[in-house]
């Protein structure tokens, strides 16, 4: 307080002495203080820097020749500053008149409510006196999600610093001179065919309407006049939890713009900001439906999610749940409990996934309930679980800013994380980024170094970071005496892997590994980030463990811009696993096989629980094939397109007895069901979800669930109703006042807490304090308060490539598409950007195989083999086949290879041997 | 079973099935060919940022134009994105684009239709060479002022300058292939040497020179920074020595300034007298480097800046500081010393906002030292000569010499060297020989086209710094043009406010739109006059740099000193 109070400036405004804040510019200083000053290129918003250029925003200071731009100059002690005389007042009119004079009419403004109309407005100034220019540019219709009409544009840049400072996608640029300048994409390019990535940014920062929302715009481009509602949630699609306020009418979604959330601060990526419609897509479930007794069921059974009643009739709420309800119950009163399953999802609220654990535990009575956590960082969180006592995040991404190293490996982030990206492309600008993955990508170019190693090798290229870092003894030993055991274990076992023996297996060379090992264990501050790239492999527990090592042996945590953060890859996995949607865990990963642990819930839950560790995903679809499983109640999940060999998978589904569906839409899992209700969609209900920051966040309901469908949190305690629970929930924060009871880590963290302040990170120390973004400064939740250092040893993958399968096929995400499409695809933005399923593979491999790019190709493994268009990418080393598995016609997951990890029994998803031929 | 008698089973899905994927990943890509080419031109060279106009010009050098694949691998090359190198790219005259199609002719006829050339006919010259020319083969384009204003008008074929050109001798030089600078005979280094050249920047380097005296010698002989703002040398040494280091120096040899041409005329006949002044800056604010950014204009010195700074570093010269010299590529705001600053660091030529002042955040964001080539110049007379030999030549309360660049209806244009304060009429009386024949005095422009334009009865005041203010006019960087009695001064302000329009960077609004509709105000018949004193006054007092501060200052100075021109 004392610091900020001696940069306190004191200036006179308009007369009066008043105060300006370090750091205030006259702009800033002047709102505190009640004086508005018009401003166009200024955005008031965070992560704008003022740029001074509109000069709309002009005052005079005494003693100097001409104005100052108030938005970029800050006080003096003692400065004059005056706003309201006549000569501020005029070049402020004037500017603005010179800028009205090349405007679209206002009767056929693009926005009409625009800033810059506003500012207007309040200066009388709808009118100029200047001659219009005699050429306006033309309009460029050719994206998708927005209008670009420059005709409009008052070059105030501000989409340029959206674009490249703020999002740093570095798409648009302000080209040419002088009253020629011109707002450009790449090589003035349309936008359409730009290298824009859809996020939206610059529409929420264009001040005039040359940069709009397509819905928001007729076909002329003239603003459609429409009322618009706003309501504040959290965005449904990855791990980063931007926060979002919806802008409906009637309804429908129609905009949506970024909020000042922890983790986005106001940015957004093009699903977040267009990818909503699929809430209204004809798709949607509206009344529940049973199985036709004439549709038998198959691996193949396929329906028309436009027409289910090929396979499915419609039936009531009542029949509906009974007959699910009395299809469980029968299974479990002949074969038993274990003969049940349940998956919740990540795509739910906290409540949801709390409510289904809670349903397959005490209603099924069993612990196989799990999630989609187990394919994507099940091992990571295996590896966290033993080293430091903790699955979660010890620092959240944001925490990039504060250190001086940047590790990020196995992660695509500008695609599947898109927004923490942003955070990750700024901090690259001034520090050490080092990227490590098979795949060139963009962040390469924003990369001190790019490790782009050989697939697989994970393990060799870690282990001999730590070679160095311990054989060149730049390890922190105190720390490392403090904080940790197994030292001297990891030491021994990391001898031979010297980066020289390792460079030929992970094709990496020996120098560069040692630099940037140096580089790492040198940094003041330095941290991990890492994504599925290592965490879906059959040594995704040992990747995790090295880069546990890592950070531990250097004492890398603890501290702002230290840390290990494993980048979670849907909304809510982090929230769902925290809930207790892990087949071995109860909430807050809680062993279920410790007695004391079971008997707080028993007593909690009034009820009797299974003392054995349920199974995993892929190892309930075995069981099922086994004959062991029979039942399964599937709430928002997509096994059918997210299990590894998914032809198993669905072959699986197709035997089950009895299997019931969640959903929104008709999913492919759901073309096996024998009970399908139609359940609610994110922007339709209130709930709480936790991003990978550990921030817990409050989603609201914007929109009425349409037809007859429910609420989620509403079917899930019908169903338990009638297989004899007796819960007692009515509303949504019900379900969270008693997840608070049995879940410490929400201490001082209430329903009307995170209504008031949208989010709190846990852990939180008091009801008026902010959680605590960074954790484990001062030892671990293990038993001994160390941190367990676990030597790894390269294990190859699974499936090696060889002359009948000569490729490696990995797999994953896409910006655009989300998880397996079921949202995404019924998006009709998205849809647009990325209609079909398509593989990228390096051009040169194209060329051999005398594919044009853009040609189909037919991609086969030892599973199956799919059809689909290739793409040609630079980013692709030679030998690599990238196929995303969210399309259904061609699912990538009847390729992949389902070896599970030992440890966190995840899939090889990124790694198996392919064969690749024109089709 | 084997493979192929597995069928591949096609499953429905739930998008439109509309469209089809892109073939490549999103944007223009990377051509491999294009890579490979740009790769072979860059060499070992560093892939710095700073450094990304001086590529600009290798590939435009070796390929004529600048195409989309030579500018997207370019940009893959240097790990920049493909906006920011075609913002850069665009920016500058002298980059010719070609996003499609193709690109110019082999040769390109640049006719300067800047004030003394436009007074000598620019544009009966631009309209017959476009006529004679064949368009497969020569463009004729218009250009701003090439700092030949003595022997307008000037065209410029490929790189060669055409003086008092004419379409017979531009067309003869074009179908000649002569399209290279001639280098003038110059001093150098040897004879420089032999003139008693280096010996004080030795003395500075020895130690038997000391930093104070040197800096006394500059502040007693009052040398301001003749690039135009006339700030006193001494003093800005000083105050760069006062921020912590490590610092930098710039030179400006951006001479764009209409009507002048006084940095050329020393650069093309004593090289090293500038060189020792800039080397002697360097080691006075202990410079770690020196940028020379010289104007693209200038072709022939900077072959002979080439030359004879690689001469000094074989001499050992240049131990105590590094010297690169940049090269411009066409934009007259480069000439403002931030812009400057922004164009040697590789973007746009986009002027700064003050404070901060370059001389504590400059080029790369540390302390620099800002200095004009004649400034440079003067440095080693003042110290061998003495203070008192330069400051005592003065006139009129003047004090110094001062090249002034002449150009106009007189007699005998080039550059004249004068006590400072001479007045107009003295200059040209006393040392230009008089009006030309036919003209008869009746305004003057007294320091280009930014320093207004003031009548023939007003041609007694002192041209020195600081004189003409009351009158909205200034020296600048003493760029003098006559007009005489048949010359409008209407057609001249509508001249330098297009020139103006054009050379905008387009940054701030009151310049990028206030000149583009005074223009469009100033080409009626009847001019509006408080509606233009309105644009100028907004321009004066809201513009981020002087282009856009000043360039309404001709404008303003016909609505007062020429009234019956524009009733």
């Amino acid at each position: 307080m004392s610091a900020s109070a001696s940069q306190v400036v004191t200036f006179q405004l308009d007369g009066v002495e008043v105060d300006a804040r370090a750091g205030e510019t006259i702009w800033q200083a002047a709102k505190r203080h009640a004086t508005d000053i018009p401003h166009l290129c200024y955005a008031d918003e965070p992560g704008y820097r003022a740029d001074g250029n509109c000069r709309a925003c002009m005052v005079e200071i005494e003693g100097e020749r001409v104005l100052a731009a108030s938005c970029i100059r800050t006080p003096t002690p003692g400065m004059k500053v005056t706003t309201d005389n006549e000569r501020s007042r005029n070049a402020r009119a004037m500017v603005m008149e010179l800028l009205v004079a090349d405007q679209p009419a206002r009767s056929t403004a693009h926005d009409p409510n625009s800033q810059f109309w506003q500012w207007a407005d309040s200066m009388a100034l709808t009118e100029s006196r200047l001659p219009a220019r005699p050429k306006s540019p033309l309009p460029d219709p050719s994206h998708t999600a927005m209008r670009v009409n420059l005709d409009a544009c008052i070059h105030c840049n501000l989409c340029v610093r959206a674009c490249r400072e703020v999002q740093v996608n570095d798409v648009i640029g302000m080209a040419y001179r002088g009253h020629g300048a011109k707002i450009v994409f790449d090589f003035d390019d349309p936008m359409g065919a730009s290298t824009c990535v859809a996020c939206g940014e610059c529409v929420q920062a264009c001040p005039t309407g040359a940069l709009m929302e397509a819905t928001l715009v007729d076909e002329e481009g003239v603003g459609r006049s429409i009322a618009l509602e706003e309501v504040n949630s959290v965005c449904p699609y990855c791990g980063v939890g931007c926060q979002i306020t919806y802008q409906t009418n009637g309804n429908e979604i129609v905009a949506v713009q970024g909020r000042d959330g922890p983790g986005n601060r106001q940015r957004l990526c093009v699903k977040g900001r267009f990818g909503f419609d699929y809430v209204g897509h004809p798709h949607r479930l509206t009344k529940p439906l049973i199985r036709r007794d004439d549709a038998p069921k198959s691996r193949d059974c396929e329906v028309d999610p436009a027409n289910p009643f090929t396979h499915f009739r419609e039936a009531s709420w009542e029949e509906a749940l009974d007959f699910a309800a009395a299809g469980f119950k029968g299974i479990r009163d002949s074969d038993g409990s274990k003969a049940l399953a349940g998956f919740g999802s990540a795509k739910g609220s906290n409540e949801e996934a709390y409510l289904v654990q809670k349903l397959v535990r005490t209603g099924f009575g069993t612990n196989n309930v799990d999630h989609c956590t187990r394919l994507c960082h099940a091992s990571s969180v295996a590896a966290l679980l033993e080293g430091i006592g903790s699955g979660a995040v010890t620092a959240p991404f944001t925490a990039c800013e504060d250190a001086d190293v940047i590790i990020i490996t196995g992660s695509n982030a500008t695609e599947n994380h898109p927004v923490a990206a942003t955070f990750f492309k700024q901090a690259a600008k001034t520090k050490t980024l080092i990227v490590m993955d098979p795949r060139g990508q963009q962040l390469k170019r924003h990369a001190t170094h790019m490790l782009q190693f050989t697939p697989g090798t994970d393990v060799a290229l870690l282990n001999a970071m730590l070679n160095v870092i311990i054989e060149e003894s730049l390890y922190d030993r105190q720390y490392v005496e403090a904080n940790t055991e197994g030292f001297e274990n990891l030491k021994h076992h990391i001898k031979d892997f010297t980066p020289e023996a390792m460079q030929d297996i992970c094709g990496v060379d020996a120098d560069t590994i040692r630099t940037v090992a140096r580089k790492y264990a040198g940094a003041e501050r330095a941290i991990i980030f890492w994504g599925m790239g290592i965490s879906q492999s059959v040594h995704g527990t040992d990747n995790a463990r090295c880069l546990i090592a890592l950070s531990m042996i250097t004492g890398q945590v603890g501290r702002p811009g230290t840390g290990l953060h494993p980048l979670r890859g849907q909304n809510n996995v982090q929230g769902a696993s925290d809930a207790g949607l892990i087949p071995m865990m109860l909430p807050d990963y809680q062993a279920v096989d410790e007695q004391d642990i079971r008997k707080r819930f028993e007593d909690a839950w009034g009820t009797s629980l299974d003392p054995v560790r349920g199974l995993t995903v892929v190892e309930i679809m075995d069981a099922v094939f086994d004959g062991v499983i029979k039942g399964i109640y599937v709430m928002g999940e997509n096994p059918a397109m997210s299990d590894p060999d998914v032809d198993h998978a669905r072959a699986a589904l197709a035997k089950l007895e009895h299997l019931v569906v969640q959903d929104i839409f008709l999913t492919e899992t759901a073309f096996h069901a024998d009970v399908v209700l139609p359940a609610s969609a994110w922007p339709e209900k209130d709930g709480t979800v936790t991003n990978s920051n550990r921030q817990i966040q409050m989603g609201r309901k914007a929109l009425d669930l349409p037809g007859e469908a429910r609420q989620d949190w509403w079917i899930i305690q019908a169903l338990a109703e009638r297989i004899g629970c007796d819960w007692r929930f009515e509303t949504v924060s019900d379900v969270f006042a008693e997840m608070k009871t049995v879940m410490p880590s929400l201490n001082n963290i209430t329903w009307e807490r995170l209504e008031r302040e949208s989010a709190v990170t846990y852990p939180c120390d008091g009801p008026d304090r902010p959680g605590n973004d960074i954790v484990f400064g001062d030892g671990f939740p293990t038993p001994d308060g160390r941190a367990k250092l676990v030597p790894a040893s390269i294990i190859p993958p699974d499936e090696q490539p060889d002359s009948d399968y000569p490729m490696v096929l990995t797999t994953g995400r896409q910006l655009e598409h989300w998880h397996t499409g079921a949202m995404t695809r019924r998006a009709r933005i998205l849809d647009e950007l990325e209609p079909e399923a398509v593989a990228s593979l390096s051009p040169d491999d194209l060329h051999a195989l005398g594919v044009t790019p853009g040609d189909r190709i037919r991609v086969r493994t030892r599973r199956g083999a799919i059809e689909l268009r290739s793409r040609a990418d630079d980013g692709i080393p030679e030998g690599l086949i990238f196929i995303p598995f969210c399309y259904a016609e061609a699912a990538a997951n009847v390729l992949t290879n389902p070896a599970l990890d030992p440890f966190g029994k995840i899939p090889e998803f990124k790694f198996c041997a392919a064969k690749v031929e024109a089709a | 079973m084997s493979d192929h008698s597995r069928k591949v089973e096609l499953r429905q899905h739930p998008g439109t099935r509309r469209g089809r994927a892109r073939a490549t990943p999103k944007g223009r890509q990377i051509d491999p060919a294009a890579r490979d080419e740009v790769r072979l031109l860059l060499e070992n060279r560093p892939r710095q940022r700073d450094l990304l106009i001086e590529y600009l010009h290798l590939i435009q050098d070796a390929h004529g134009a600048l195409s989309a694949a030579h500018l997207a691998a370019l940009a893959g090359e240097m790990r920049l994105s493909m906006a920011e190198v075609y913002e850069v790219a665009t920016f500058y005259a002298h980059f010719d684009v070609v996003v499609d199609g193709e690109g110019p002719p082999p040769v390109t006829i640049r006719v300067c239709d800047s004030l003394s050339c436009e007074l000598e006919g620019a544009q009966a010259l631009l309209g017959a060479l476009a006529a004679a020319a064949d368009p497969q083969r020569v463009r004729v384009v218009r250009a701003p002022c090439m700092g030949r204003c003595d022997t307008a008008p000037v065209a410029e074929v490929g790189h060669h300058h055409v003086d008092h050109a004419s379409v017979e001798t531009v067309m003869a030089a074009a179908d000649a292939g002569h399209v290279h600078p001639e280098i003038p005979d110059y001093q150098d280094y040897g004879a420089y040497i032999n003139d008693g050249g280096y010996q004080l920047l030795n003395g500075c380097l020895d130690g038997e020179r000391k930093l104070a005296d040197i800096i006394e010698a500059l502040d007693k002989s009052g040398l301001r920074g003749l690039g135009g703002a006339g700030f006193p040398t001494g003093r800005k040494w000083q105050i760069v020595r006062g921020y912590d280091g490590p610092r930098l120096m710039a030179v400006n040899a951006d001479e764009g300034e209409v009507g002048t041409f006084k940095d050329r005329h020393y650069l093309e006949r004593s090289p090293h007298r500038f060189l020792e002044g800039v080397l002697i800056g360097a080691w006075a604010v202990e410079a770690q480097a020196v940028y020379i950014y010289l104007r693209d204009e200038y072709p022939a010195v900077r072959e002979i800046l080439t030359k004879e700074i690689a001469a000094l570093g074989e001499a050992g010269l240049m131990a105590h500081t590094q010297v690169h010299l940049r090269r411009g590529a066409g934009a007259y705001i480069c000439g403002e010393e931030s812009s400057m600053i922004e164009s040697i660091e590789g973007k746009r030529g986009l002027p700064r906002h003050r404070p901060p002042y370059v001389a504590e955040v400059g080029l790369f964001g540390r302390p620099t030292l800002v200095q004009n080539v004649e400034t440079m110049y003067w440095v080693r007379d003042i110290v061998e000569k003495g203070a008192e030999w330069f400051a005592t030549q003065g006139r009129n309360g003047g004090k110094g010499l001062r090249s002034y660049s002449v150009s106009g209806r007189v007699r005998e244009p080039g550059v004249k060297l004068a006590p400072a304060g001479i007045s107009a009429r003295e200059l040209i009386d006393e040392f230009c020989g008089g009006m030309r024949e036919g003209h008869t005095f009746k305004g003057y422009l007294p320091g280009g086209a930014s320093g207004g334009i003031l009548p023939a009865s007003l041609a007694d005041l002192p041209l020195e710094f600081g004189a003409l203010d009351k009158y909205g006019c200034f020296v600048g960087s003493h760029a003098v043009v006559i007009l005489g009695h048949q010359d409008s001064m209407k057609d001249a302000a509508l001249n330098l406010m297009r020139f103006f329009e054009d050379e905008s960077c387009g940054q701030c609004t009151p310049c990028r739109v206030g000149t583009e509709k005074a223009v469009a105000l100033m080409c009626r018949p009847r001019w509006d006059a408080p509606l233009l004193l309105e644009v100028g006054r907004v321009m004066a007092d809201a513009s981020i740099c002087g282009l856009g501060q000043a360039a309404a200052n001709p404008l303003n100075s016909v609505l007062e000193f020429f009234p019956e021109e524009h009733l």
